[in-house]
């Protein structure tokens, strides 16, 4: 039988404003244990909440680049469960009445664009940090101790709820590499996977393919990176095709991806199966929001991915795979279009960036801000090859030149001397030169071998020291040897 | 023995001080003396605070000298409930989970009596985190109502009254969840003032129930619970649920009489078959009330008698939640486990007594899934309708007047057996907490027994004004408040 997997998946996802979301603590990242922390944080007797602004401005944000309804009254609830991370025994979050709901991601697969849902995308406060020392595979239960860190509690999160729609893991890792885009796009999150700034987990059931009803589903965490998550997701997919192909059931459960392993394992069932008991939070009040300012941040949001994406393969005659590399950082997709206002080929010009340069850049882990040239450089190499004046191959010298140096590309074929020699009166000497110099590779052509006009292409050029037009040497000589 | 002084009220006290006639320091002294020596009769306090309070008095002295920032309450020996953090100064709820808990921080409404210059003797007795109405299931010890040691002095805030109505302290902040404030004040013959939801900052209070939670006053007459109301009330950027409403003199506002007040009676409140002396007092106090040119108009709170069953299902359900932090894993007691659920059962089963704990698991019930929208959501509902009920009441008038209590002081154990019988202590209070509007107990009467009967005034949100103006015209024209209690046994 031939099944079909169904998807859904919850990101969440760190504010990066500058304090946290109850209270006046810093945000940062790294800092030496529980030195970011204060009673209201602590979840000390007696301390109370107060909202973050900013927090609540870009998690509307977020709504917005998602295409949510932007609820104008949500309040915040009580999940109340008890973990060493959590101090005050439960989180403060979203229940019934989440900020942004019913909105939608276009998703560019190979096949083309995927709307999938978003169920809601809601504000909450993270927990802390715990670390377990001793016992076996760094558990709670098992550790000889534990130690808490509060440094990251407390800090404002979005936890972003997709719509059972994805159906491969391929898909789920393009919904996450178009969502993390998003959200660096707009400016509210670092996504910062090994930081812990974006984590994930995935609910996945298989069913006959054909069929509309959900097979049970587990839920899989633990996972730190998209590929880890990809690869989670199709292993627990084949495991569930198994069970089911030997008539067994698929257990309603959560599950952690064991790296070490590459499997899925399931939680201990003492970890899960909670009755969080929600009910709304009585020290804050709710969060009423103006048409004024949601309409405002929405003013405020700059162009996304996907609008960008496509402007970029219209505007600039690209591909949807190259505007899509170049809207894959905002950094980079701003730096094409800066460089496409300097020359008339920016096809040329997209093709340096993501060729060359891309290349060059990998290779000595340099950034945009890290270059030496700017985009009109590298629009003069580009023009300078359309214009004929220099060949490919010694453009690619050139860019290296550039790159290496920040010397103008124009310098370089001046100082080389590289200038590509283009009129055929001198092309026309050096061909008679060589035709008279190789009469019996001239009697091979005439007998019928026209391939050896490559090996007197290659000696025009040899004699002009690579700087003969190649195109205007190959129509010279064919119109001499044809004549 | 008791330095006349001591008899005084705060703004007598507080001429002598500005006047110079005493010092605060001598004041304090003779405050702490008379608290340590009758202590053991009546037992307000958890933790006296003689060192924090003498220093605080030189620094009122100072302030006093040069002139500058002097308020009526500079140099004045108050006390604090056990339930506001007060920093580096133990704050333990009557709980043994907090017996070591020393804030890292002072609480709002404790701030701002320092800034007022006020002297805090000490922390006072209380219902184990404010969960009782007789100061009996504090793990430390029982207080006593000083107008008969056998009897309770009423809770939660039991300490807080009991202090100010035996002259330990000139007044006295608690809170007031369900009455716990009224009550006691009723209780001990002195006037306590429970204000608007959200007119007090809560910051700073450790919670019991979030939404119903009010820190507030008690003073041996109206003019001092006005002068303690005006010290800690207003918009506190530290809990957004305190309202950004201006504050009023409210000493002030207390004299400006009565005439043309038109005041509600409530025939619920006024029961079939309850205690005599109790109704008589109450419906005395509004004949007197009456004849000083106010007007009594008959009202009806249909929803009220739903009042206690809704409290007793909301009250429960934030505090399970409010009280789940105390886990023994950063403060307070810890009872070590073999992992760390045993740990917490532990902590837990040590940490709290039985009445903290059928709250909990009263609360944890009420919120699971299957019986939320029975119980939980379904109170919300009843809250909506009362507050609906008390709404239309005060379209026709300023103020309403019921008892405050249905009986005078019970005696130790009474009702200790008996959850229930407990609970209907409250039964005239918890309404005014589940609509969040300000309610006041005034002594009104004297049972056969001498024990002290309170008339409760209830006004419209943030109209405290009102309420102490009642009382304050009442008072004037009654003597009640002037008596004193033997600080005998029967």
């Amino acid at each position: 039988m031939e099944y079909e997997p169904v998807i859904g998946l919850e990101v969440h996802c760190e504010l990066k404003t500058k304090t946290k979301l109850f209270c006046g603590c810093p945000t940062t990242f790294g800092n030496e244990a529980n030195t970011q922390v204060c009673p209201i944080c602590l979840g000390l007797p007696g301390t109370l909440p107060v909202m973050n602004a900013k927090a609540v401005e870009f998690a509307v944000k977020i709504g917005h680049a998602l295409n949510c309804a932007i609820s104008k009254y949500s309040k915040m609830d009580r999940k109340n469960y008890y973990y060493p991370d959590l101090p005050k025994a439960y989180q403060i979050s979203q229940y019934d009445k989440p900020l942004n709901y019913a909105g939608y991601l276009e998703v560019p697969l190979k096949e083309g664009m995927k709307r999938i849902g978003i169920t809601r995308a809601h504000l909450e406060e993270d927990a802390g940090k715990l670390v377990h020392a001793g016992g076996k595979a760094g558990r709670l239960d098992s550790s000889d101790y534990s130690l808490a860190d509060y440094n990251r509690g407390g800090i404002p999160l979005v936890e972003i709820v997709s719509e059972p729609d994805i159906r491969s893991a391929d898909e789920a890792y393009a919904y996450l590499t178009e969502l993390k885009n998003i959200l660096l796009y707009i400016d509210v999150s670092d996504c910062n996977m090994e930081e812990g700034s974006l984590r994930c987990d995935a609910n996945v059931s298989v069913r006959p393919k054909g069929t509309e009803k959900f097979g049970t589903k587990a839920e899989i965490k633990n996972m730190n990176s998209f590929r880890f998550a990809k690869q989670a997701i199709e292993y627990e997919i084949k495991r569930q095709v198994a069970l089911l192909e030997k008539g067994e059931r698929v257990v309603q459960e959560s599950r952690l991806w064991d790296v070490t392993e590459n499997k899925t394992k399931p939680m201990r069932s003492k970890e899960e199966a909670h009755d969080y008991r929600y009910f709304p939070e009585p020290d804050l009040v709710p969060i009423v929001l103006s048409e004024d300012y949601v309409k405002k941040l929405k003013g405020q949001l700059p162009e996304l991915p996907g609008a960008k994406r496509a402007r970029f393969a219209s505007k600039y005659g690209l591909t949807p795979y190259d505007a899509g590399v170049l809207t894959s950082e905002q950094e980079l997709a701003q730096w094409f279009e800066e460089g496409a206002k300097h020359t008339k080929n920016p096809k040329g010009l997209a093709n340096w960036i993501m060729g060359d340069m891309a290349a060059k850049m990998k290779e000595q882990e340099k950034e945009l801000k890290d270059l030496k040239f700017d985009q009109k450089k590298l629009c003069e190499l580009v023009d300078l090859i359309d214009a004929g004046t220099i060949n490919s191959k010694q453009a690619k010298e050139v860019f290296a030149e550039m790159f290496d140096a920040g010397v103008s590309p124009a310098e370089v074929v001046k100082s080389r001397d590289m200038a590509q020699v283009s009129d055929p009166k001198a092309i026309e000497g050096a061909v008679d030169k060589v035709l008279a110099e190789n009469p019996s590779v001239v009697a091979d052509y005439k007998g019928g071998k026209q391939g050896v006009i490559g090996f007197l292409v290659g000696k025009v050029m040899q004699a002009s020291q690579g700087k003969a037009n190649p195109k205007l040497v190959n129509e010279i000589l064919k119109k001499k040897l044809d004549s | 023995m008791k330095n006349e002084l001591l008899e005084k009220t705060i703004h007598e006290v507080s001429a002598d001080l500005k006047a110079k006639k005493v010092s605060s320091v001598e004041l304090t002294k003779a405050a702490l003396d008379y608290l340590e020596e009758i202590e053991p009769k009546v037992q307000s306090f958890i933790t006296i605070t003689r060192d924090e309070a003498l220093r605080r008095a030189a620094e009122a002295d100072k302030r006093l000298a040069s002139g500058k920032d002097v308020t009526p309450l500079t140099g004045v020996p108050i006390a604090i409930k056990d339930l506001l953090c007060t920093k580096g100064i133990r704050t333990t709820c009557a709980s043994r989970m907090l017996e070591t808990f020393k804030p890292p921080y002072d609480a709002t409404v404790v701030e701002k009596l320092y800034q007022a210059g006020a002297v805090s003797v000490g922390k006072t007795n209380m219902d184990e985190f404010a969960m009782g109405s007789s100061t009996e299931t504090s793990f430390y010890k029982k207080t006593k109502n000083p107008w008969n040691l056998n009897c309770v002095p009423g809770g939660s805030s039991g300490g807080s009254a009991a202090c100010v109505s035996a002259g330990q302290a000139f007044a006295s902040l608690g809170s007031d969840t369900g009455g716990s404030i009224r009550q006691p004040a009723a209780l001990c013959g002195i006037v306590g003032l429970k204000p608007t939801y959200g007119r007090v900052s809560r910051y700073g209070l450790i919670a019991f129930a979030s939404s119903l939670d009010q820190v507030g006053p008690f003073g041996k007459d109206v003019e001092d619970c006005a002068i303690m109301l005006g010290a800690i009330a207003g918009h506190d950027p530290m809990d957004s649920t305190s309202a950004d409403v201006p504050v009023p003199d409210y000493a002030a506002e207390a004299k400006k009489g009565i005439k043309g007040l038109k005041i509600g009676i409530p025939k619920e409140f006024f029961p079939e078959g309850m205690n005599r002396e109790v109704s008589v007092a109450v419906k005395d106090a509004i004949a007197q009330l009456k004849s000083l040119g106010a007007e009594t108009v008959e009202v009806s709170l249909p929803s009220s008698p739903y009042g206690l069953a809704a409290y007793y299902v909301l009250a429960p359900s934030e505090a399970s939640s409010n009280l789940a932090r105390y886990d023994g894993v950063r403060y307070g007691l810890r009872i070590p486990g073999e992992n760390i659920v045993e740990m917490y059962s532990k902590t837990r089963a040590a940490g709290f007594g039985p009445e903290v704990k059928r709250r909990i698991m009263l609360g944890t019930y009420a919120l699971s899934s299957g019986y939320y929208d029975a119980y939980y959501v379904k109170a919300l509902k009843v809250r909506r309708l009362i507050k609906q009920d008390y709404d239309k009441a005060f379209e026709k008038v300023d103020v309403i007047a019921t008892p405050t209590c249905p009986n005078p002081a019970f005696r130790f154990g009474e009702k200790t057996g008996d959850p229930l019988s407990m609970y209907l202590e409250d039964i005239f209070t918890v309404s005014i907490n589940i609509t969040g509007l300000p309610g006041l107990s005034v002594p009104c009467g004297m049972s056969k027994s001498g024990l002290p009967i309170g008339l409760q005034l209830i006004g419209k949100a943030f109209d405290e004004a009102t309420l102490l103006r009642t009382a304050w015209a009442y008072e004037q024209a009654t003597e009640w408040h002037k008596q004193k209690p033997a600080l005998k046994e029967e």
